[in-house]
Parts: C-alpha cells; sequence; structure tokens
C-alpha cells in the first residue's frame, strides 16, 4: 500500500496568485492570443458608469468574458448591444482577482464586416498602388463656383441638407441635380453614369458626390471600383461627403476632397456670403478712407500753398509804400506850414503899418476931422465961414462945434 | 505768365502747379506792383479752383461711400 503522497511531495506547493499569474504568462506570451478577431454573440452587456463595457460572447456551446476600457469604448463607431452578432478584436488575459481568463477588447464590429472590409482593403490598396489617391491628382477646389453638380438621393435628408447649406452661404450659384439611388445593387452604375452625363451636359466648377449616414453596407456603393473610376475620370474636381465623419469609403479617397458629411461638402464648395459681405464692407471702408486719406494730403498740400500766397500778397507792399507816402505828405504839409507862418507875420507887419496910416489912427494921436452937416471934409479954411456949424469927429466920437471967425 | 490758360480749364494738378510757380514769383524777386497784383490775382482764381475741385472730390467721395448698397441681405 502507498503511502499518502501529501508529505512525500518533492514539490513545494505554489500560492494562488502564483500559479494564476504563471497562467497568465503563458496566455500572455501566445501571440495568437495577444492579437485574435473572434466572432460571438453579445450577451449581459453591461456598461457602468465607469465607461467601461462588460460582455460575454457565446456561440451554441461555449462563452467568452469580455472587457473593453473606457478610451477603447470612446473609440467604437459601433456600439452593441445585447443579441448582436459581433467580431472582437483584442487579447486574451487573466483577471487574476476571479482567475477568470478573459478577451481585453480594443476593437468591435458587426459580424461579416470582416470580409467586406477585407474586400475594401484590397481595393483600396490596388487603387492607391495605381495612383488614384495621389496627392498630385487633386484638382484644387474652384473658390468662386458658379455652378455645382449634385449627385445624391432626390428624396435624402443629404440633398436638403446640402441645398439649405448652399442657399445659406452662396445663393448666387447655380446648382444641377443628377439623382440617383444611392443604396443597392443599382446604386455604384447610377452613380458612375450621374458623374459622365453631368460633365457632358454643363460645365460644372465642382461636383458633389453625397450620401447620409448608414450602416456600412448602405454605404457600400461609394466603395465600388466604377465609382472611383468614373470620380477620377471626371472633367470636374469632386467633393464627396459620404455618411458621417466617421466613415471613410473608396469614393473619399478617390475625390478631390473628401467632406465628412454632405452638409460639410457643400460649405466646402462655397464661400461664406456673410463673410464675404464683410470682406466687402471691410474693403469698401478702406477704400473711403485711403480716398480721404488722399484727398487730406491734397488739401494739407494746397492749404500751405494758399498761405504762403497770402503771405506773399502785395498788400504787404502796398502797406510798405503807403507809409512812404504817408511821410512826404507829413513832409510836405510841414513846409507848407511853415511857409504859411512866415507869410501870416509879414501880412501882420503890414497891418500895423496899415492901421497906424488909417484915420482913426490919426484921431488917436489927438487930430481931429471936421466936417459939415452934409459930411463934406473941411481941408481949407476957405471950406468954411463964421457962423458954420461943422462937427468935430475924434478917435472915440463926434461934437458939433460953431465957426467963430 | 505768358501763357495764360483761362483758369476754368485747368484741372487740378495744372493749377496747382500753376499756383506753386506763382507762389514762388511772389515770394522771390521784387516784383513790380502792378506785375505783383496780376500775379496775386491770377493766384487767387487758381486757390479758388483748386478749393473747389477738393470740395467737388470730397463730396463725391462721401456721396459715392454713402450709397450702402452692402447691408441689404435677401
Amino acid at each position: 500500500m502507498e503511502q499518502l503522497t501529501l508529505f512525500q511531495s518533492p514539490q513545494i506547493p505554489l500560492t494562488v496568485s502564483d500559479l494564476t499569474r504563471h497562467l497568465r504568462s503563458l496566455l500572455e506570451s501566445d501571440e495568437l492570443l495577444q492579437d485574435v478577431w473572434v466572432q460571438g454573440e453579445v450577451s449581459n452587456l453591461s456598461r457602468p458608469k465607469s465607461g467601461h463595457m462588460y460582455f460575454t460572447l457565446k456561440d451554441s456551446t461555449a462563452s467568452l468574458r469580455c472587457v473593453m476600457w473606457r478610451n477603447a469604448v470612446s473609440r467604437q463607431m459601433y456600439q452593441p448591444s445585447d443579441g448582436d452578432a459581433l467580431e472582437v478584436h483584442g487579447n486574451v488575459s487573466v483577471y487574476e482577482a476571479s482567475g477568470q481568463y478573459q478577451l481585453y477588447a480594443d476593437l468591435l464590429r458587426p459580424a461579416g464586416e470582416g470580409a467586406l472590409y477585407q474586400e475594401f482593403l484590397r481595393l483600396k490598396d490596388k487603387l492607391e498602388a495605381e495612383g488614384l489617391f495621389d496627392p498630385e491628382r487633386k484638382r484644387p477646389i474652384p473658390a468662386w463656383p458658379q455652378t455645382i453638380g449634385l449627385i445624391t438621393s432626390p428624396t435624402g435628408a443629404a440633398l436638403r441638407d446640402m441645398l439649405n447649406t448652399l442657399r445659406r452661404r452662396y445663393p448666387i450659384v447655380d446648382v444641377v441635380l443628377a439623382p440617383v439611388t444611392v443604396q443597392g445593387e443599382k446604386a455604384p452604375q447610377e452613380i458612375v453614369s450621374a458623374l459622365e452625363r453631368l460633365n457632358r451636359i454643363v460645365r460644372l466648377d465642382v461636383i458633389l458626390l453625397s450620401r447620409g449616414g448608414g450602416s456600412i453596407e448602405d454605404l457600400w456603393a461609394f466603395n465600388a471600383e466604377s465609382v472611383a473610376r468614373a470620380i477620377a475620370a471626371s472633367a470636374a474636381p469632386v467633393i464627396s461627403g459620404v455618411g458621417h465623419e466617421t466613415d471613410f469609403t473608396i469614393a473619399d479617397f478617390t475625390a478631390d476632397l473628401r467632406a465628412p458629411t454632405p452638409t460639410a461638402a457643400a460649405e466646402l464648395a462655397t464661400p461664406d456670403q456673410l463673410e464675404l459681405r464683410a470682406g466687402l464692407i471691410e474693403s469698401k471702408d478702406y477704400l473711403e478712407r485711403q480716398a480721404l486719406t488722399f484727398l487730406e494730403n491734397l488739401r494739407w498740400a494746397f492749404n500751405s500753398l494758399y498761405n504762403r500766397l497770402n503771405l506773399s500778397s502785395p498788400l504787404s507792399q502796398v502797406r510798405r509804400d503807403r507809409q512812404r507816402l504817408d511821410e512826404l505828405l507829413r513832409r510836405a504839409d510841414l513846409v507848407v506850414a511853415h511857409k504859411t507862418e512866415l507869410r501870416r507875420t509879414h501880412l501882420q507887419g503890414l497891418e500895423q503899418h496899415l492901421i497906424a496910416l488909417s484915420p482913426q489912427g490919426v484921431l488917436e494921436r489927438g487930430y481931429a476931422a471936421l466936417s459939415h452937416v452934409d459930411g463934406a471934409l473941411v481941408r481949407s479954411t476957405k471950406d468954411i465961414k463964421p457962423g458954420d456949424a461943422l462937427e468935430a469927429q475924434v478917435s472915440d466920437g463926434s461934437f458939433g462945434v460953431e465957426v467963430k471967425e | 505768365m505768358v501763357k495764360e490758360t483761362p483758369v476754368e480749364k485747368l484741372d487740378y494738378e495744372k493749377a496747382l502747379e500753376e499756383l506753386d510757380a506763382i507762389v514762388s514769383a511772389l515770394e522771390g524777386d521784387e516784383q513790380t506792383l502792378e506785375a505783383a497784383l496780376a500775379l496775386f490775382e491770377r493766384g487767387q482764381e487758381l486757390a479758388k479752383l483748386c478749393a473747389k475741385l477738393l470740395d467737388e472730390a470730397e463730396l463725391k467721395v462721401q456721396q459715392l461711400t454713402a450709397e450702402d448698397t452692402l447691408t441689404e441681405m435677401e
């Protein structure tokens, strides 16, 4: 009978932690397990507040615990729910606390997309190798389009969005619509012939090829090789606006400009009238300022010349000459006044002389003049006879006298 | 001034140029009173024309920029 091996074991027992760590390193050193796609159905999906996502992938016979950390969750274009068939990418490791192995997911997509995606990559590589996506092939988008071609569904929200955007930003642009089916089997051929037709019928400045958001299958027409080649052959540059910000299609790579959405395509194709008007007003103001400044300078130059003209007016010469004239006049006056004074003195002398010789002067010296009553002067004794009444005039009056003998 | 174009036939630059010459002449050598008066009278006429042309130009600029067609929106 064998002894109990309990104490005979040559091995020292591992702790649970040691064992778990060992298992973990085994899993983590396996290349397949570190970069693996797993397909299954989602169940027990849980999204706690932490932002991480926990779910179980299962098929008919097995199940796999999965976790996706918050950062990876936020990067996913596709948000799963219970029951979805998924393809999940990640690495397998052990959650030591519960001793469970699980898939640490970093990428997930609906099942079946894998094959489409492979096809997408194959075509993308092929066209890229041909140079269809080369940056030097991209044509510039005219800044001032006159006519814009639209290739989209006549009934879709994309058309409405684009028309609204074009009307709001640049209402003077002409729009030519080539209605097409944007999903389904016929879609690629319709898009191709729309591109050919538009280029043939009118001279377009730019073509907007667009479709609203949808699943990857919905957008598949925009991954068709024929569509890519028609875009490359288009005479007018093409702006693609397919799906949402996160959707990239072959059409996007081939187009001359890729817009994230139909609305963005319309924005990229047109200038904004608000900006144009603001720019125009600014230019107009600048023009006005320049014109007024120009005139201001002219006026300044003119004013300084005008001031000089007035300062050099003959008025100063006239004033100077007038002063000289006044001086001459004053001197002339002086001479005249002097001469007048001399004459006046002389005249006064004569006057004195005259006064001295006057009858009055004689009377004042004490003589008297005798006259008859008829006024005849008595000049001689012959003029009188005794008894005559005469009048004697002296210096201050007269009186009667009688001749005696 | 031998070539006396009628003032109203001159454009601004010609008028200003002649005004400049007149001012220089008046500021320079002594003129006879008669010559100085003739120069000054011509200068005043030229200055009047220049001022008028400047006023008209400024008014024109203001009128042109006042026509604000840019603010109307559809």
